[in-house]
Protein backbone atom coordinates (compact mmCIF):
# COMPACT_ATOMS: atom_id res chain seq x y z
CA UNK A 1 0.00 0.00 0.00
CA UNK A 2 2.89 2.35 0.91
CA UNK A 3 4.57 1.32 -1.99
CA UNK A 4 1.40 2.08 -4.01
CA UNK A 5 1.17 5.79 -2.22
CA UNK A 6 4.75 6.64 -3.04
CA UNK A 7 4.55 5.50 -6.96
CA UNK A 8 1.74 7.12 -7.74
CA UNK A 9 2.94 10.07 -5.91
CA UNK A 10 6.23 9.89 -7.90
CA UNK A 11 3.85 9.54 -10.97
CA UNK A 12 2.33 12.39 -10.60
CA UNK A 13 5.65 14.76 -9.72
CA UNK A 14 7.20 13.61 -13.36
CA UNK A 15 4.07 14.36 -15.08
CA UNK A 16 4.18 17.63 -13.78
CA UNK A 17 7.93 17.98 -14.82
CA UNK A 18 7.51 20.17 -18.43
CA UNK A 19 10.65 18.30 -19.33
CA UNK A 20 7.74 15.32 -20.33
CA UNK A 21 5.89 17.18 -22.44
CA UNK A 22 8.57 18.54 -24.64
CA UNK A 23 9.75 15.51 -25.14
CA UNK A 24 6.58 13.74 -25.76
CA UNK A 25 5.65 16.46 -27.85
CA UNK A 26 9.20 16.20 -29.84
CA UNK A 27 8.44 12.37 -30.25
CA UNK A 28 5.14 12.92 -31.60
CA UNK A 29 6.22 15.70 -34.55
CA UNK A 30 9.18 12.99 -35.24
CA UNK A 31 6.52 9.74 -35.74
CA UNK A 32 4.57 12.85 -38.06
CA UNK A 33 7.58 13.29 -39.91
CA UNK A 34 8.19 9.87 -40.52
CA UNK A 35 5.03 10.13 -42.88
CA UNK A 36 6.73 12.62 -44.59
CA UNK A 37 9.63 10.83 -45.15
CA UNK A 38 7.74 7.44 -45.91
CA UNK A 39 6.19 9.70 -49.24
CA UNK A 40 9.23 11.27 -50.61
CA UNK A 41 10.74 7.17 -50.37
CA UNK A 42 9.26 5.19 -53.91
CA UNK A 43 7.84 1.66 -52.44
CA UNK A 44 9.07 1.76 -48.61
CA UNK A 45 7.43 3.94 -47.23
CA UNK A 46 5.61 2.03 -44.69
CA UNK A 47 8.90 0.61 -43.98
CA UNK A 48 10.63 4.41 -43.14
CA UNK A 49 7.64 5.05 -40.84
CA UNK A 50 8.14 1.63 -38.81
CA UNK A 51 11.34 1.94 -38.46
CA UNK A 52 11.42 5.99 -37.97
CA UNK A 53 8.54 5.73 -35.53
CA UNK A 54 9.21 3.05 -33.33
CA UNK A 55 13.43 4.38 -33.13
CA UNK A 56 11.31 7.72 -32.09
CA UNK A 57 9.50 5.61 -29.07
CA UNK A 58 12.67 4.04 -28.17
CA UNK A 59 14.78 6.91 -28.19
CA UNK A 60 12.44 9.69 -26.53
CA UNK A 61 11.51 6.33 -24.01
CA UNK A 62 15.08 6.34 -23.01
CA UNK A 63 15.56 10.35 -22.72
CA UNK A 64 12.39 10.93 -20.63
CA UNK A 65 14.42 7.33 -18.40
CA UNK A 66 17.32 9.07 -18.17
CA UNK A 67 16.20 12.86 -17.46
CA UNK A 68 13.60 11.87 -14.62
CA UNK A 69 15.21 8.67 -13.28
CA UNK A 70 18.50 10.36 -12.26
CA UNK A 71 16.31 12.46 -10.30
CA UNK A 72 14.44 10.34 -8.80
CA UNK A 73 16.24 9.54 -5.45
CA UNK A 74 18.70 12.42 -5.63
CA UNK A 75 15.96 15.15 -5.99
CA UNK A 76 14.66 13.98 -2.28
CA UNK A 77 17.72 13.97 -0.85
CA UNK A 78 19.29 17.06 -1.98
CA UNK A 79 15.98 18.85 -1.28
CA UNK A 80 15.48 16.98 2.25
CA UNK A 81 12.26 16.03 1.18
CA UNK A 82 12.94 12.70 2.17
CA UNK A 83 12.94 13.82 5.98
CA UNK A 84 9.42 13.49 5.56
CA UNK A 85 9.21 9.87 4.25
CA UNK A 86 11.79 8.00 6.05
CA UNK A 87 10.20 9.58 9.47
CA UNK A 88 7.19 8.32 8.69
CA UNK A 89 6.02 4.40 8.58
CA UNK A 90 8.20 3.55 5.34
CA UNK A 91 10.99 1.32 5.18
CA UNK A 92 14.34 2.40 2.49
CA UNK A 93 12.96 -1.10 0.47
CA UNK A 94 9.47 0.75 0.24
CA UNK A 95 10.97 3.94 -0.92
CA UNK A 96 12.80 2.66 -3.73
CA UNK A 97 10.47 0.23 -5.18
CA UNK A 98 7.94 2.66 -5.35
CA UNK A 99 9.82 5.72 -6.68
CA UNK A 100 10.91 2.58 -9.36
CA UNK A 101 7.11 1.89 -10.03
CA UNK A 102 6.08 5.73 -9.93
CA UNK A 103 8.82 6.04 -12.94
CA UNK A 104 8.08 3.23 -14.66
CA UNK A 105 4.12 4.06 -14.65
CA UNK A 106 5.04 7.04 -16.08
CA UNK A 107 7.03 5.76 -19.07
CA UNK A 108 4.33 3.18 -19.55
CA UNK A 109 1.88 6.14 -20.11
CA UNK A 110 4.03 8.11 -22.05
CA UNK A 111 5.30 4.91 -24.38
CA UNK A 112 1.29 4.53 -24.97
CA UNK A 113 0.49 7.97 -26.03
CA UNK A 114 3.93 7.76 -28.57
CA UNK A 115 2.71 4.19 -29.88
CA UNK A 116 -0.93 5.75 -29.75
CA UNK A 117 1.07 8.92 -32.43
CA UNK A 118 2.73 5.54 -34.02
CA UNK A 119 -0.57 3.87 -35.28
CA UNK A 120 -2.26 7.24 -35.97
CA UNK A 121 0.53 7.95 -38.23
CA UNK A 122 0.57 4.34 -39.91
CA UNK A 123 -3.48 4.77 -39.76
CA UNK A 124 -2.91 7.69 -42.22
CA UNK A 125 -0.45 6.74 -44.17
CA UNK A 126 -2.14 3.08 -44.88
CA UNK A 127 -5.82 4.71 -44.36
CA UNK A 128 -6.64 0.98 -42.67
CA UNK A 129 -5.22 -0.84 -39.85
CA UNK A 130 -5.09 -4.72 -39.60
CA UNK A 131 -4.49 -7.54 -37.51
CA UNK A 132 -1.27 -8.06 -38.65
CA UNK A 133 -0.34 -4.22 -37.35
CA UNK A 134 -0.08 -5.63 -33.82
CA UNK A 135 3.22 -6.95 -34.30
CA UNK A 136 4.63 -3.97 -33.61
CA UNK A 137 3.28 -3.73 -30.05
CA UNK A 138 5.66 -6.48 -29.49
CA UNK A 139 8.33 -4.09 -30.43
CA UNK A 140 7.26 -1.65 -28.18
CA UNK A 141 6.96 -4.30 -25.56
CA UNK A 142 10.68 -4.49 -25.75
CA UNK A 143 11.25 -1.02 -25.70
CA UNK A 144 9.21 -0.50 -22.46
CA UNK A 145 11.75 -3.72 -21.24
CA UNK A 146 14.32 -1.90 -22.35
CA UNK A 147 13.26 1.42 -20.84
CA UNK A 148 12.56 -0.96 -17.60
CA UNK A 149 16.23 -1.87 -17.06
CA UNK A 150 17.14 1.55 -17.97
CA UNK A 151 15.53 3.31 -15.09
CA UNK A 152 16.81 0.71 -12.37
CA UNK A 153 20.33 1.51 -14.01
CA UNK A 154 19.63 5.21 -13.05
CA UNK A 155 17.71 4.63 -9.56
CA UNK A 156 21.37 2.61 -8.59
CA UNK A 157 23.33 5.47 -9.89
CA UNK A 158 20.89 7.88 -8.17
CA UNK A 159 21.60 6.45 -5.03
CA UNK A 160 25.50 6.94 -5.26
CA UNK A 161 25.82 10.20 -7.36
CA UNK A 162 24.88 13.59 -8.60
CA UNK A 163 22.35 14.20 -11.40
CA UNK A 164 24.75 14.87 -14.22
CA UNK A 165 27.18 11.70 -13.11
CA UNK A 166 24.02 9.49 -13.16
CA UNK A 167 22.63 10.83 -16.41
CA UNK A 168 26.12 9.84 -17.58
CA UNK A 169 26.83 6.58 -16.36
CA UNK A 170 23.53 5.22 -17.32
CA UNK A 171 23.86 6.99 -20.58
CA UNK A 172 26.92 5.31 -21.56
CA UNK A 173 25.76 2.09 -20.01
CA UNK A 174 22.79 1.83 -22.45
CA UNK A 175 25.40 2.35 -25.17
CA UNK A 176 27.52 0.10 -24.12
CA UNK A 177 24.35 -2.48 -23.36
CA UNK A 178 23.87 -2.34 -27.13
CA UNK A 179 26.80 -3.63 -28.16
CA UNK A 180 28.15 -6.06 -25.24
CA UNK A 181 27.17 -9.06 -27.93
CA UNK A 182 30.53 -7.18 -29.95
CA UNK A 183 32.62 -6.69 -26.55
CA UNK A 184 32.51 -10.41 -26.04
CA UNK A 185 32.82 -11.32 -29.83
CA UNK A 186 36.13 -8.65 -29.59
CA UNK A 187 37.29 -10.75 -27.01
CA UNK A 188 37.09 -13.82 -28.70
CA UNK A 189 38.79 -12.17 -31.39
CA UNK A 190 41.73 -11.67 -29.49
CA UNK A 191 42.67 -14.68 -28.45
CA UNK A 192 44.30 -13.52 -25.28
CA UNK A 193 42.88 -15.80 -22.48
CA UNK A 194 42.73 -13.39 -20.18
CA UNK A 195 40.92 -10.78 -22.36
CA UNK A 196 38.20 -13.54 -23.48
CA UNK A 197 37.58 -13.87 -19.58
CA UNK A 198 37.40 -10.47 -19.04
CA UNK A 199 34.85 -10.07 -22.18
CA UNK A 200 32.79 -13.08 -20.95
CA UNK A 201 32.60 -11.57 -17.51
CA UNK A 202 31.26 -7.77 -18.89
CA UNK A 203 29.19 -9.37 -21.29
CA UNK A 204 26.79 -11.16 -18.34
CA UNK A 205 27.31 -8.48 -15.70
CA UNK A 206 26.06 -5.53 -18.59
CA UNK A 207 23.20 -5.12 -20.13
CA UNK A 208 22.28 -6.83 -22.91
CA UNK A 209 20.14 -4.76 -25.16
CA UNK A 210 20.84 -6.18 -28.39
CA UNK A 211 17.97 -8.93 -28.14
CA UNK A 212 15.54 -6.29 -27.32
CA UNK A 213 16.01 -4.62 -30.83
CA UNK A 214 13.84 -6.38 -32.93
CA UNK A 215 12.44 -2.60 -34.58
CA UNK A 216 13.67 -3.72 -38.45
CA UNK A 217 12.29 -7.29 -38.21
CA UNK A 218 9.04 -6.21 -37.22
CA UNK A 219 9.50 -3.52 -40.03
CA UNK A 220 10.22 -6.06 -42.75
CA UNK A 221 6.87 -8.39 -41.47
CA UNK A 222 8.86 -10.79 -39.55
CA UNK A 223 7.23 -12.72 -36.80
CA UNK A 224 9.18 -11.81 -32.97
CA UNK A 225 9.95 -15.66 -32.16
CA UNK A 226 8.37 -17.12 -28.80
CA UNK A 227 11.83 -17.83 -27.45
CA UNK A 228 13.05 -14.07 -27.58
CA UNK A 229 8.98 -13.25 -25.82
CA UNK A 230 10.45 -15.58 -22.89
CA UNK A 231 14.07 -14.81 -22.66
CA UNK A 232 13.83 -10.90 -23.03
CA UNK A 233 11.21 -11.05 -20.36
CA UNK A 234 12.82 -12.94 -17.98
CA UNK A 235 16.24 -11.82 -18.42
CA UNK A 236 14.22 -8.10 -18.08
CA UNK A 237 13.03 -9.34 -14.74
CA UNK A 238 15.98 -10.86 -13.06
CA UNK A 239 18.26 -7.84 -14.13
CA UNK A 240 15.27 -5.24 -12.94
CA UNK A 241 15.66 -7.53 -9.41
CA UNK A 242 19.20 -7.49 -9.16
CA UNK A 243 19.31 -3.54 -9.81
CA UNK A 244 17.03 -2.85 -7.73
CA UNK A 245 18.19 -5.17 -4.93
CA UNK A 246 21.78 -2.88 -5.28
CA UNK A 247 20.00 -0.14 -4.85
CA UNK A 248 18.36 -0.99 -1.45
CA UNK A 249 21.77 -2.06 -0.20
CA UNK A 250 23.37 1.20 -1.23
CA UNK A 251 20.15 2.82 0.19
CA UNK A 252 20.31 1.04 3.53
CA UNK A 253 23.53 1.57 3.81
CA UNK A 254 23.25 5.52 2.71
CA UNK A 255 23.39 8.33 5.85
CA UNK A 256 21.10 11.57 4.92
CA UNK A 257 23.39 14.56 6.95
CA UNK B 1 7.36 5.50 31.55
CA UNK B 2 10.14 6.74 29.48
CA UNK B 3 9.19 8.64 26.04
CA UNK B 4 13.01 8.42 25.31
CA UNK B 5 16.09 6.90 26.33
CA UNK B 6 19.05 7.02 24.61
CA UNK B 7 22.23 4.84 25.99
CA UNK B 8 25.87 6.53 24.92
CA UNK B 9 24.98 7.43 21.92
CA UNK B 10 27.91 8.72 20.13
CA UNK B 11 28.49 9.63 16.10
CA UNK B 12 31.25 10.23 14.57
CA UNK B 13 31.98 11.61 10.97
CA UNK B 14 34.23 11.14 8.64
CA UNK B 15 35.92 13.68 6.68
CA UNK B 16 38.43 14.42 4.26
CA UNK B 17 39.40 13.35 1.11
CA UNK B 18 40.44 10.05 2.61
CA UNK B 19 38.30 9.81 4.91
CA UNK B 20 40.83 9.57 8.03
CA UNK B 21 39.91 12.46 10.20
CA UNK B 22 36.95 11.80 12.55
CA UNK B 23 34.67 14.74 14.27
CA UNK B 24 32.89 13.16 16.85
CA UNK B 25 29.86 15.15 16.47
CA UNK B 26 27.54 13.05 19.46
CA UNK B 27 29.69 12.15 22.60
CA UNK B 28 28.16 9.02 24.65
CA UNK B 29 24.61 11.17 25.03
CA UNK B 30 22.55 9.90 28.27
CA UNK B 31 19.18 11.16 28.64
CA UNK B 32 16.14 10.09 29.99
CA UNK B 33 12.65 11.78 28.87
CA UNK B 34 9.45 10.60 30.57
CA UNK B 35 5.92 10.48 28.42
CA UNK B 36 3.76 13.71 28.71
CA UNK B 37 7.23 15.38 29.16
CA UNK B 38 8.20 19.04 27.42
CA UNK B 39 11.77 18.60 26.89
CA UNK B 40 14.24 21.42 25.22
CA UNK B 41 17.35 19.93 23.80
CA UNK B 42 19.45 23.63 23.79
CA UNK B 43 22.94 24.57 22.59
CA UNK B 44 24.26 26.38 19.58
CA UNK B 45 24.65 25.48 16.26
CA UNK B 46 26.67 22.45 15.60
CA UNK B 47 26.15 20.89 19.67
CA UNK B 48 25.10 18.06 17.99
CA UNK B 49 21.10 18.71 18.54
CA UNK B 50 20.09 17.90 14.80
CA UNK B 51 22.42 14.54 14.85
CA UNK B 52 21.09 13.72 18.35
CA UNK B 53 17.06 14.03 16.14
CA UNK B 54 18.25 12.38 13.06
CA UNK B 55 20.25 8.71 15.01
CA UNK B 56 16.27 8.69 16.39
CA UNK B 57 14.98 8.83 13.24
CA UNK B 58 18.13 6.45 11.77
CA UNK B 59 18.22 8.98 9.38
CA UNK B 60 22.12 8.47 10.46
CA UNK B 61 23.47 5.57 12.39
CA UNK B 62 25.21 5.36 15.43
CA UNK B 63 28.95 4.66 15.37
CA UNK B 64 27.81 3.46 18.96
CA UNK B 65 25.58 3.66 21.89
CA UNK B 66 21.34 3.02 21.26
CA UNK B 67 18.68 4.46 21.74
CA UNK B 68 14.96 3.71 22.64
CA UNK B 69 11.83 5.44 22.05
CA UNK B 70 8.57 4.53 23.86
CA UNK B 71 10.62 1.07 25.16
CA UNK B 72 11.14 0.09 21.11
CA UNK B 73 14.75 0.22 19.14
CA UNK B 74 14.94 2.77 16.82
CA UNK B 75 15.04 0.22 13.78
CA UNK B 76 10.62 -1.00 14.81
CA UNK B 77 9.21 0.42 11.92
CA UNK B 78 5.89 0.29 13.34
CA UNK B 79 7.25 2.29 16.09
CA UNK B 80 6.73 5.41 13.45
CA UNK B 81 3.04 4.79 13.73
CA UNK B 82 3.47 6.83 17.23
CA UNK B 83 6.20 9.77 16.99
CA UNK B 84 6.88 12.38 14.57
CA UNK B 85 9.77 14.36 13.00
CA UNK B 86 9.87 17.94 12.65
CA UNK B 87 13.03 18.58 10.12
CA UNK B 88 15.02 22.04 10.86
CA UNK B 89 13.60 24.00 7.81
CA UNK B 90 11.25 21.64 6.39
CA UNK B 91 11.36 20.63 2.74
CA UNK B 92 8.23 20.25 0.83
CA UNK B 93 7.26 19.25 -2.90
CA UNK B 94 7.21 22.48 -4.60
CA UNK B 95 4.52 21.15 -7.14
CA UNK B 96 1.83 20.25 -4.32
CA UNK B 97 -0.98 21.81 -2.87
CA UNK B 98 -0.48 21.76 1.36
CA UNK B 99 -3.97 19.55 0.83
CA UNK B 100 -1.64 17.07 -1.51
CA UNK B 101 1.24 17.17 0.53
CA UNK B 102 -0.78 16.16 3.61
CA UNK B 103 -2.76 13.79 1.75
CA UNK B 104 0.34 12.07 0.54
CA UNK B 105 1.88 12.09 3.68
CA UNK B 106 -1.64 10.81 5.70
CA UNK B 107 -1.40 8.20 3.07
CA UNK B 108 1.81 6.74 4.11
CA UNK B 109 0.26 6.43 7.32
CA UNK B 110 -2.82 4.10 5.62
CA UNK B 111 -5.39 6.25 7.08
CA UNK B 112 -9.09 6.03 4.94
CA UNK B 113 -10.38 8.33 3.35
CA UNK B 114 -12.79 9.73 5.87
CA UNK B 115 -10.45 9.73 8.51
CA UNK B 116 -7.99 11.08 6.65
CA UNK B 117 -10.52 14.19 5.11
CA UNK B 118 -11.58 14.45 8.84
CA UNK B 119 -7.83 14.87 10.35
CA UNK B 120 -6.47 17.42 7.30
CA UNK B 121 -9.44 19.21 7.42
CA UNK B 122 -8.84 19.81 11.88
CA UNK B 123 -4.98 20.33 11.02
CA UNK B 124 -5.71 22.89 8.34
CA UNK B 125 -7.20 25.06 10.51
CA UNK B 126 -5.41 24.46 13.33
CA UNK B 127 -2.49 25.82 11.70
CA UNK B 128 -3.85 28.63 9.90
CA UNK B 129 -3.57 26.68 6.56
CA UNK B 130 -7.07 27.22 5.05
CA UNK B 131 -7.01 30.06 3.25
CA UNK B 132 -3.68 28.50 0.63
CA UNK B 133 -4.99 25.11 1.43
CA UNK B 134 -4.83 24.81 -2.78
CA UNK B 135 -2.18 27.01 -3.38
CA UNK B 136 1.24 25.33 -4.36
CA UNK B 137 4.03 25.09 -1.66
CA UNK B 138 6.49 26.46 -3.81
CA UNK B 139 4.54 30.10 -3.53
CA UNK B 140 4.40 29.72 0.26
CA UNK B 141 6.88 31.42 2.53
CA UNK B 142 9.20 30.25 5.19
CA UNK B 143 6.93 30.75 8.12
CA UNK B 144 4.17 29.41 6.04
CA UNK B 145 6.14 26.30 5.19
CA UNK B 146 7.20 25.93 8.81
CA UNK B 147 3.27 25.61 9.36
CA UNK B 148 2.73 22.73 7.12
CA UNK B 149 5.47 20.46 8.39
CA UNK B 150 4.33 20.74 12.00
CA UNK B 151 0.80 19.61 10.23
CA UNK B 152 2.86 16.90 8.52
CA UNK B 153 4.22 16.05 11.77
CA UNK B 154 0.79 15.84 13.50
CA UNK B 155 -1.07 14.03 10.81
CA UNK B 156 -0.73 10.60 12.81
CA UNK B 157 -1.74 12.47 16.25
CA UNK B 158 1.71 11.22 17.76
CA UNK B 159 2.33 9.99 21.62
CA UNK B 160 6.18 12.04 21.22
CA UNK B 161 6.88 14.97 18.95
CA UNK B 162 10.45 15.31 17.95
CA UNK B 163 10.75 19.33 16.69
CA UNK B 164 13.79 20.41 15.41
CA UNK B 165 14.43 24.12 15.86
CA UNK B 166 10.50 24.49 15.72
CA UNK B 167 10.31 28.01 15.75
CA UNK B 168 13.01 28.75 13.62
CA UNK B 169 12.39 31.20 10.45
CA UNK B 170 8.88 32.41 12.30
CA UNK B 171 7.71 36.03 12.80
CA UNK B 172 6.73 36.79 16.15
CA UNK B 173 3.56 35.59 15.84
CA UNK B 174 4.41 32.36 14.12
CA UNK B 175 6.18 31.59 17.29
CA UNK B 176 3.91 32.74 19.92
CA UNK B 177 1.56 30.14 17.78
CA UNK B 178 3.83 27.28 17.57
CA UNK B 179 4.53 27.94 21.78
CA UNK B 180 0.73 27.77 22.20
CA UNK B 181 0.71 24.70 20.11
CA UNK B 182 3.41 22.87 22.08
CA UNK B 183 1.14 23.91 25.11
CA UNK B 184 -1.97 22.55 23.63
CA UNK B 185 -0.12 19.07 22.87
CA UNK B 186 1.31 19.33 26.54
CA UNK B 187 -2.23 19.43 27.38
CA UNK B 188 -2.93 16.51 25.55
CA UNK B 189 -0.22 14.27 27.40
CA UNK B 190 1.66 14.25 24.55
CA UNK B 191 5.40 14.52 24.54
CA UNK B 192 7.45 17.00 23.03
CA UNK B 193 11.15 16.78 22.43
CA UNK B 194 12.16 20.02 20.97
CA UNK B 195 15.96 21.16 20.03
CA UNK B 196 16.18 25.11 20.24
CA UNK B 197 18.88 27.87 20.57
CA UNK B 198 16.66 30.23 21.78
CA UNK B 199 16.23 30.05 25.65
CA UNK B 200 12.87 32.42 25.99
CA UNK B 201 10.97 29.67 24.18
CA UNK B 202 12.52 26.50 26.58
CA UNK B 203 11.95 29.09 29.38
CA UNK B 204 8.19 29.39 28.14
CA UNK B 205 7.72 25.58 27.20
CA UNK B 206 9.91 22.87 28.51
CA UNK B 207 9.66 20.75 32.00
CA UNK B 208 13.25 19.49 31.61
CA UNK B 209 15.92 20.75 29.81
CA UNK B 210 19.75 19.53 28.71
CA UNK B 211 22.31 21.49 27.51
CA UNK B 212 24.32 20.10 24.63
CA UNK B 213 27.67 21.84 23.50
CA UNK B 214 30.36 19.77 21.21
CA UNK B 215 28.60 16.63 21.18
CA UNK B 216 28.54 16.19 25.34
CA UNK B 217 25.40 16.63 26.96
CA UNK B 218 26.28 19.59 30.00
CA UNK B 219 23.52 19.73 32.10
CA UNK B 220 20.28 18.37 32.41
CA UNK B 221 17.51 18.94 34.91
CA UNK B 222 14.13 20.62 35.82
CA UNK B 223 13.70 23.92 34.22
CA UNK B 224 11.71 24.92 37.57
CA UNK B 225 14.61 23.92 39.98
CA UNK B 226 17.24 25.02 37.58
CA UNK B 227 15.68 28.75 37.56
CA UNK B 228 14.25 28.36 41.07
CA UNK B 229 16.87 27.15 43.38
CA UNK B 230 19.08 30.03 42.49
CA UNK B 231 17.62 33.25 43.67
CA UNK B 232 20.96 35.15 43.23
CA UNK B 233 19.50 38.59 44.23
CA UNK B 234 17.16 41.00 45.02
CA UNK B 235 15.94 43.95 43.48
CA UNK B 236 14.85 46.95 44.56
CA UNK B 237 12.65 49.80 42.87
CA UNK B 238 12.18 53.24 44.50
CA UNK B 239 11.31 55.89 43.73
CA UNK B 240 13.07 59.79 44.98
CA UNK B 241 14.65 58.47 47.34
CA UNK B 242 16.95 61.23 49.27
CA UNK B 243 21.01 61.09 49.33
CA UNK B 244 20.98 60.26 53.04
CA UNK B 245 18.95 57.13 52.06
CA UNK B 246 21.01 56.66 49.20
CA UNK B 247 24.39 57.05 50.94
CA UNK B 248 23.12 54.15 53.57
CA UNK B 249 21.98 51.72 51.42
CA UNK B 250 24.94 51.67 49.26
CA UNK B 251 26.70 49.39 51.37
CA UNK B 252 24.02 46.87 50.98
CA UNK B 253 23.89 47.20 46.87
CA UNK B 254 25.93 45.63 44.42
CA UNK B 255 24.85 47.68 41.85
CA UNK B 256 22.35 50.62 41.35
CA UNK B 257 21.09 52.59 38.60
CA UNK B 258 19.25 55.60 38.36
CA UNK B 259 16.46 56.42 35.73
CA UNK B 260 15.08 60.07 36.18
CA UNK B 261 13.53 59.95 39.75
CA UNK B 262 13.52 55.80 40.09
CA UNK B 263 16.60 53.72 41.70
CA UNK B 264 17.29 50.37 40.78
CA UNK B 265 18.91 48.54 43.36
CA UNK B 266 20.41 44.97 43.10
CA UNK B 267 21.28 43.59 46.95
CA UNK B 268 22.95 39.98 46.42
CA UNK B 269 22.87 38.64 49.99
CA UNK B 270 19.46 37.79 50.89
CA UNK B 271 20.25 38.50 54.59
CA UNK B 272 20.96 42.38 53.99
CA UNK B 273 17.92 42.75 52.22
CA UNK B 274 15.60 43.12 55.10
CA UNK B 275 17.88 45.92 56.67
CA UNK B 276 17.81 47.67 53.66
CA UNK B 277 14.08 47.80 53.52
CA UNK B 278 14.68 49.09 57.06
CA UNK B 279 16.38 51.87 55.97
CA UNK B 280 14.14 52.82 52.87
CA UNK B 281 11.29 53.12 55.70
CA UNK B 282 12.84 55.05 57.94
CA UNK B 283 13.47 57.66 55.25
CA UNK B 284 9.84 57.54 54.02
CA UNK B 285 10.96 56.46 50.51
CA UNK B 286 8.61 55.69 48.07
CA UNK B 287 9.24 51.44 47.72
CA UNK B 288 7.90 50.56 43.83
CA UNK B 289 8.83 46.76 44.17
CA UNK B 290 11.13 44.49 45.51
CA UNK B 291 11.75 41.18 43.42
CA UNK B 292 13.83 38.18 43.46
CA UNK B 293 16.07 37.78 40.96
CA UNK B 294 16.33 34.45 39.61
CA UNK B 295 18.83 32.37 38.13
CA UNK B 296 18.19 32.12 34.13
CA UNK B 297 18.67 29.36 31.96
CA UNK B 298 21.73 31.82 30.58
CA UNK B 299 23.34 31.62 33.39
CA UNK B 300 22.53 27.91 34.11
CA UNK B 301 24.34 27.86 30.22
CA UNK B 302 27.07 29.74 31.46
CA UNK B 303 27.82 27.78 34.23
CA UNK B 304 27.88 24.27 32.30
CA UNK B 305 29.48 25.22 29.29
CA UNK B 306 31.67 28.75 29.99
CA UNK B 307 31.20 32.38 28.83
CA UNK B 308 32.45 32.17 25.86
CA UNK B 309 30.20 29.65 24.54
CA UNK B 310 26.93 32.16 25.97
CA UNK B 311 28.81 34.68 23.56
CA UNK B 312 28.35 32.42 20.69
CA UNK B 313 25.08 31.39 21.71
CA UNK B 314 24.22 35.18 22.12
CA UNK B 315 25.18 36.09 18.68
CA UNK B 316 23.00 33.17 16.84
CA UNK B 317 20.17 34.69 18.76
CA UNK B 318 20.89 38.01 17.58
CA UNK B 319 20.72 36.25 13.98
CA UNK B 320 17.51 34.62 15.26
CA UNK B 321 15.81 37.48 15.80
CA UNK B 322 17.04 39.23 12.79
CA UNK B 323 15.87 36.56 10.54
Amino acid sequence: MRVATIAFHTFKESVRQKVLYNLVAFALLLIGAAVLFGSISVGVEQIILINLGLTSISVFGLLIAIFIGIDLVSKEIDRRTIYNILSKPVSRPEFILGKYLGLLLTLLVNTAIMTLGFYAALFYQKRALRLDDLVFLGAVYFILLQLAMVVGIAVVFSCISTPVLSAVYTFCLYVIGNFSSDLRAFGQETRSALLGTVSDVLYYCLPNFGDFNVITQVAHAERIPGYLWLGNSLYALLYIAILLGMAVLIFEEREFR
Amino acid sequence: MLALETIELTKDYRLGFWRNRVKRALDRLNLKVEAGEVFGLLGPNGAGKTTTLKLLFRLIFPTSGTARILGRQLDDLSLHFRIAYLPENPSVYEHLTAQEFLNYIASLFGLSGGERRRRLGQLIDQLGLAASRNVPLGKFSKGMIQRVGIAQALVNDPEVLFLDEPMSGLDPLGRREVRELILRLKELRKTVFFSTHILADAETLCDRVGVLHHGRLQGCGELNKILCLGVSSTELFLEGPSAEVMAELKPYASSVVRTGERVRLEVPEESEVQKALEIILRGRTKLISANPVKRSLEDYFLQKVGAGAVEEWKSQGVEESRK
